[in-house]
């Protein structure tokens, strides 16, 4: 690296622009990291934080927007329980609701109906648990609309009253709507359309014949391998795992999919415009680098100078362009969905640097190409 | 002309046949098809440690190409090269490099130098590269050819005539027992010009270096123990003294 750190310093001047373009390369990335989380965390944070391993919707339900397309009975429910490594299943409802609060303000809620006391029912960050029939534990993030433990939120149209009895532990959200956890007796006393204005009683619950829910909720045994396609055939169902029913959260895919091409693309401008420079740079020195093998330099140790080279370029800036990333990151306003999150981001300076690494290394392979008789004579 | 150090370079030669270069009825044909010249036509050479040797000639004959032979850098079609007793022949492309670096010294016309390095570090690269016992002290090396006071400066900041002597500096630093020199003053001035090759006389007879230098310019010629014209790929007879 005597020959590398050297240069680096003499033209500092090149290398700094070339280390720019690289600081800006991880900005974007860091922010587009961001955004990508913050949607993702949008979408489906009140699925990821859910013990599920896989959810059962309906035979044929279409992926997009399956969880409040999908319709599974009882018969669905004890079939996937019969599955061998099945630890437990619940049904789940899963709809959406347009509500006000007392103060008169509207908001949107993503009702999950999960059995009280189930594996389903989430962790609390304050409050109490399920259980009264008009009780609902809604997502944290809830609280910048206003909402607070004790607020009456009344269903529009069907005026149905649901009380604020508790607020889960973090965010959970889905398609980009805060969710209301509610019993799913309840839950299917308002899907059924049965529902009256008015906190629910029991008579109405006990007497709404609705049995259906959404989809089966199924938890694996600790270290048992589900075998999704048995559960699938035995219960008429067609399921997925936790992580690739995030598709079937509306909008889900079109998002993540846009996000990730536009990383896809920077990613190979990074590799594209640092393999550039390195040609050009190589180019520009191949008098001296034939002069240097002439001398007795050998091709391994001006490959590995040339590639200290591009390492010391790449991580030095794009650590810089991180930090800067970082630095924005925070000032991002509220509302937009964006969260920064350690794997995702480690992953995109990794893949930052990996890349360029490669371009450099296509571009510094030169080297070994260059004739040693070119230093002798006057030609340049 | 009679140069008392030229003397003892001569007696050396029979007694140490070990040293320095020795070249035996080199051919090598550059070019192909219509384009194929011979640039070396049945050369051979004896150059004894501690000797200078100038070679001379018209523009193509193949002065270079007799350097390039000479220095590991391109293989004869036929025909020996022998440095340091080593026949080159017998290394492998791989080797030929390791060679190059502690036995041979280059001084090439311009662009000898890296730009990024200062004139102190242009040795210390080699010595690194080398990395063997035999390597001298950069600073010593440059105080003898008098640019000391200018080891903290990148070639940018240095004259042709300084950059040259730093180039014989970085040829010598190795402990090479073989130097070869390519139009060391092409774009140098009469005075330069002397003074560079006065340091290429003293080096090589003082560290006991077999030294070829291809020049155009019969200025210098006064230096060197022995003159030799290339004409057409073939070596001959010390040029007509003008
Ligand atoms: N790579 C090459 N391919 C084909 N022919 C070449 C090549 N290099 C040199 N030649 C030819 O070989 C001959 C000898 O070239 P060389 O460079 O050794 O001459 P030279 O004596 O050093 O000339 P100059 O004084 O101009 O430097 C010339 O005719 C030249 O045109
Ligand atoms: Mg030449």
């Amino acid at each position: 690296m005597f020959l590398a750190l050297r240069e680096l310093i003499f033209a500092r001047g090149r290398f700094s622009l070339m280390g720019g373009v690289i600081a800006l390369i991880a900005v974007l990335m860091v922010m587009l990291s961001g955004l990508s989380s913050g949607l993702v965390n949008d979408g489906v944070s009140g699925l990821k934080s859910m013990p599920v391993t896989a959810f059962a919707f309906d035979q044929g339900t279409k992926t997009d927007n399956a969880f409040s397309r999908s319709v599974i009975d009882d018969q669905q429910l004890i079939a996937w329980r019969g599955v061998e490594g099945v630890a437990a299943a619940e049904k789940m409802g899963v709809g959406m609701a347009n509500a006000t609060t007392e103060s008169g303000k509207q908001v949107d809620l993503t009702l999950f109906g999960v059995e009280p006391g189930s594996f389903l029912e989430p962790s609390r960050s304050a409050g109490t648990g399920l259980g009264s029939s008009d009780g609902i534990v809604v997502s944290s993030t809830a609280k910048a609309e206003g909402i607070e433990l004790g607020t009456v939120v009344t269903l529009d149209r069907i005026g149905t009253k649901l009380k604020v009895v508790g607020f889960t532990d973090g965010q959970a959200t889905f398609g980009h709507v805060d969710v209301a956890y509610l019993p799913l007796k309840t839950w299917q006393l308002i899907t059924s359309g049965q529902a009256a204005a008015g906190t629910p009683t029991a008579a109405q619950l006990s007497a709404v014949d609705f049995h259906t829910a959404s989809v089966v909720a199924v938890q694996a045994k600790s270290g048992a391998k589900l075998d999704l396609a048995a559960g699938d055939t035995a219960a008429g169902t067609s399921s997925k795992s936790l992580s690739a029913a995030f598709n079937a959260s509306p909008g889900y895919e079109a998002e993540t999919m846009t996000l990730s091409m536009i990383q896809v693309f920077l990613y190979a401008i990074c590799a594209l415009v640092v393999g550039a420079f390195f040609t050009v740079w190589t180019i520009q020195r191949k008098h001296e680098i034939s002069v240097l093998r002439a001398i007795g330099a050998s091709t391994g140790y001006l490959l590995r100078d040339g590639l200290a080279q591009a390492a010391i370029l790449l991580v030095g800036f794009t650590a810089l362009g991180v930090a800067a990333g970082l630095g924005l990151g925070a000032a991002m306003p509220e509302a937009m969905p964006f969260a920064l999150e350690a794997a995702p981001i480690a992953t995109a300076t990794g893949l930052t640097i990996g890349l360029g690494l490669i371009g450099a290394a296509v571009a510094v392979v030169r080297i070994s190409r260059i004739d040693p008789l070119n230093a002798l004579g006057g030609q340049r | 002309m009679t140069n008392p150090t030229f003397q003892a370079a001569s007696a050396s030669l029979a007694a140490l046949p070990a040293t320095g270069l020795s070249i035996r009825h080199a051919v090598m044909e550059l070019g192909d098809g219509d384009t194929r010249v011979t640039a070396l036509d049945d050369v051979s050479l004896d150059v004894a440690s501690g000797e200078f040797l100038a070679i001379v000639g018209p523009s193509g004959s193949g002065k270079s190409s007799l350097l390039a032979v000479a220095g590991a850098l391109a293989s004869p079609d036929s025909g020996t090269v022998t440095v340091n007793g080593q026949d080159l022949s017998q290394l492998s492309q791989g080797k030929r490099a390791a060679f190059r670096l502690s036995n041979i010294g280059f001084v090439f016309q311009s662009g000898n130098l890296i730009p990024a390095l200062t004139t102190a570090d242009q040795l210390r690269l080699v010595n690194r590269l080398a990395g063997g016992p035999k390597t001298f002290d950069p600073v010593a090396l440059l105080e003898s050819v008098g640019m000391a006071h200018r080891a903290a400066n990148r070639p940018g900041q240095l004259s042709g005539g300084e950059r040259q002597r730093v180039g014989i500096a970085r040829a010598l630093v190795t402990g090479a027992k073989l130097l070869l020199v390519d139009e060391p003053t092409a774009s140098l001035d009469r005075a330069r010009s002397r003074e560079v090759v006065e340091h290429l006389a003293r080096q090589s007879h003082e560290h006991g270096v077999a030294t070829v230098m291809v020049t155009h310019d019969h200025d210098v010629l006064g230096y060197c123990d022995r003159v030799l014209e290339m004409v057409d790929g073939r070596l001959g007879a010390p040029a007509p003294v003008r």
